[in-house]
């Protein structure tokens, strides 16, 4: 596959809040905030950086995408659809039994996922072991984790900061997806975390800060992560929650709640679709 | 006299020859002079992934290592196992990542450390896990043996080792140590004892005490108790019907636990559980406690009887 341009990066973003929208609504479940804030910075991953073979989820020497908040399944699941890893039919299946698109992304379900997740704060560590395993292997391969903002609650989450600096993990890079939202509230009301980059920076990583939704600026900093080479990277993307439809953003209400049938064709509506 | 070591020692020894596969990665937190995982470490820093002292991140980065095609091995003392408990849970008994989790100074044998680092439920909750291998071997020869056969299991596994030294049954004996297979020690057809780990001692001695009041007793050293040797327990209930289980760990989803609940739905025989009376430890030397929390040869010698006189 060619390089996707930036308009195309945002038109592909586009179809996957469609089927964000569509696949929560379906299962009347689900988490469609957080889907719609990171989904940028996925599919410019995925159509611009990413070494995997769709034809060949499995590939040892893949780089790998691990997906820590792995609520956020709908966001991946899209994304893996508009890259061939699965079928658009196979996004009904999500939260449907015997599905692959399971409620949390499933390495033992999906082809593409590389991680199980669904417990918060693990992510990072297991990316780091995919990091270690590469530099074993002697292999030029990288690990991407995306974390969201109030996973950093978790204490879990320091001790891999701190594990990967000391190892030097290069290879290991890291997206924190800021949409300032989680279970029940804003994260200033549940759990303040005050200053993030300068948090990981006194960790030792290499810290950049993006507005997570300008494509231009993830395209960018996915290029100077690969600058980075002699420890990890973090880059802090502020993000909205449910970003793209409008009674979405910001609101933590829809953290963990589907569409109705009404503000399903409002949230399609705005993001292009005519009834 | 027989030879004195600790498993523990069994597991740096295995870790060091399975090196040869280079496959075989070895995770540390700060324990590794207490686990033995430092002989490795000597000999092969390159593969050698200190996670301080930090358990959680310590099974994960094994999860994402297993799922590169590396064998990990992550030890730590038993009950730091258990503070990354749901990292084993979701992260690696889940997606079945053959990560293989050694956690030693287990059961109140660990001794004078105290209650804190007595861990007495760690294989009961080990045992809840789908996917999970359990072991806990009792001499340093069988702990050899178990965890060369690791790297072929293709899942994951929990070993529990112990801090001090024991007397050593098995050397010159490593072939007849199979995962999930029940060793048969001693042969009797009054009642069968199945023991694991340091308890091992304990039912052998037993077994001494009651050929001289005249009870023919078998001891089992279990050192799988998942998957769990059913075929041989349903033997032995048959043949001796009645059972007794000891184990340093608590009576509650043990070995005790794992046979019982083998027994009830296949051949229900009157049996006694020797172990940790739903309570912690102390401070004490490792004689003491077992005395303490009756698990002493003495007390399987009676726990024998009682089981005995409940045949119909």
């Amino acid at each position: 596959m060619g390089e996707m341009s930036i308009s195309e990066l945002e038109e592909m973003a586009r179809k996957c809040r469609i089927e964000i929208c569509k696949m929560t609504h379906r299962a009347q479940a689900g988490h469609p905030g957080g889907s719609l804030s990171e989904i940028d910075i996925l599919c410019a991953l995925y159509g611009r950086r990413l070494r995997v073979q769709t034809s060949n989820p499995k590939w040892e020497d893949r780089d790998r995408f691990i997906l820590s908040k792995g609520h956020a399944s709908p966001g991946m699941y899209a994304v893996l659809a508009e890259m061939g890893f699965i079928s658009h039919a196979d996004l009904e299946s999500y939260r449907v039994k015997g599905g692959v698109c399971q409620g949390h992304v499933d390495m033992k379900w999906c082809p593409g996922v590389d991680f199980s997740a669904g417990s918060l704060g693990m992510g990072l560590s297991f990316g780091m072991g995919c990091a270690v395993a590469a530099r074993i292997d002697g292999s030029s391969r990288n690990s991407y984790v995306m974390i969201g903002d109030g996973e950093m609650q978790e204490g879990s989450i320091w001790e891999a900061a701190m594990s990967a600096v000391h190892h030097e993990l290069g290879n290991l890079k890291l997206f924190v997806d800021c949409n300032g939202i989680q279970n029940d509230d804003f994260c200033e009301v549940q759990m303040r975390m005050f200053d993030i980059p300068a948090k990981w920076s006194s960790f030792g990583w290499a810290v950049k800060v993006i507005d997570g939704h300008n494509m231009n600026e993830i395209v960018g900093a996915i290029e100077w992560m690969d600058t980075i080479s002699d420890r990890p990277a973090v880059v802090i993307a502020n993000t909205v929650k449910g970003k793209g439809v409008s009674f979405m953003e910001n609101n933590p209400a829809f953290h963990g709640a589907a569409p109705s049938d009404e503000q399903l064709v409002q949230a399609l509506s705005e993001l292009g679709v005519s009834a | 006299m027989s030879r004195m070591a600790a498993t523990r020692d069994g597991y740096g020894d295995a870790l060091l020859a399975l090196a040869d596969n280079p496959k075989v990665v070895v995770l540390e937190a700060d324990l590794g002079k207490s686990t033995k995982s430092l002989y490795f470490r000597k000999a092969h820093p390159e593969r050698t992934i200190s996670c301080g002292i930090g358990e959680q991140n310590m099974l994960l980065v094994g999860a994402g290592l297993a799922s590169s095609g590396f064998i990990p091995f992550a030890s730590t003392f038993a009950i730091f196992t258990e503070r990354a408990f749901e990292q084993m849970r979701n992260g690696v008994a889940r997606p079945n990542l053959a990560v293989h989790v050694c956690g030693s100074h287990g059961g109140t044998h660990t001794g004078t450390d105290g209650s804190s680092a007595q861990s007495i439920e760690d294989l009961a909750i080990y045992r809840t896990l789908p996917n999970v291998v359990v072991m806990h071997p009792c001499d340093d020869v069988s702990t050899k043996a178990l965890t060369m056969q690791l790297p072929e299991l293709g899942g994951p596994s929990y070993m529990r080792t112990a801090r001090n030294k024991t007397p050593v049954l098995y050397d010159g004996r490593e072939n007849e140590i199979k995962i999930g297979k029940g060793v048969e020690l001693i042969e009797g057809k009054d009642v069968a004892i199945i023991a694991c780990g340091v308890l091992v001692h304990e039912a052998i001695a037993a077994a001494k005490t009651l050929e001289e009041a005249g009870v023919s007793a078998t001891v089992v050293d279990m050192h799988t108790l998942k998957p769990l040797d059913g075929e041989l327990i349903e033997s032995l209930a048959e043949k001796c019907g009645a059972v007794v289980t000891a184990e340093d760990h608590s009576i509650i989803g043990g070995l005790g636990g794992a046979v019982a609940e083998h027994l009830i739905s296949t051949r229900p025989v009157p049996m006694e559980r020797i172990g940790v009376q739903d309570r912690f430890g102390e401070s004490a030397g490792a004689e003491e406690m077992l005395e303490m929390m009756g698990l002493k040869s003495h007390h399987i010698v009676d726990a024998a009887k009682r089981a005995i006189a409940r045949k119909a």
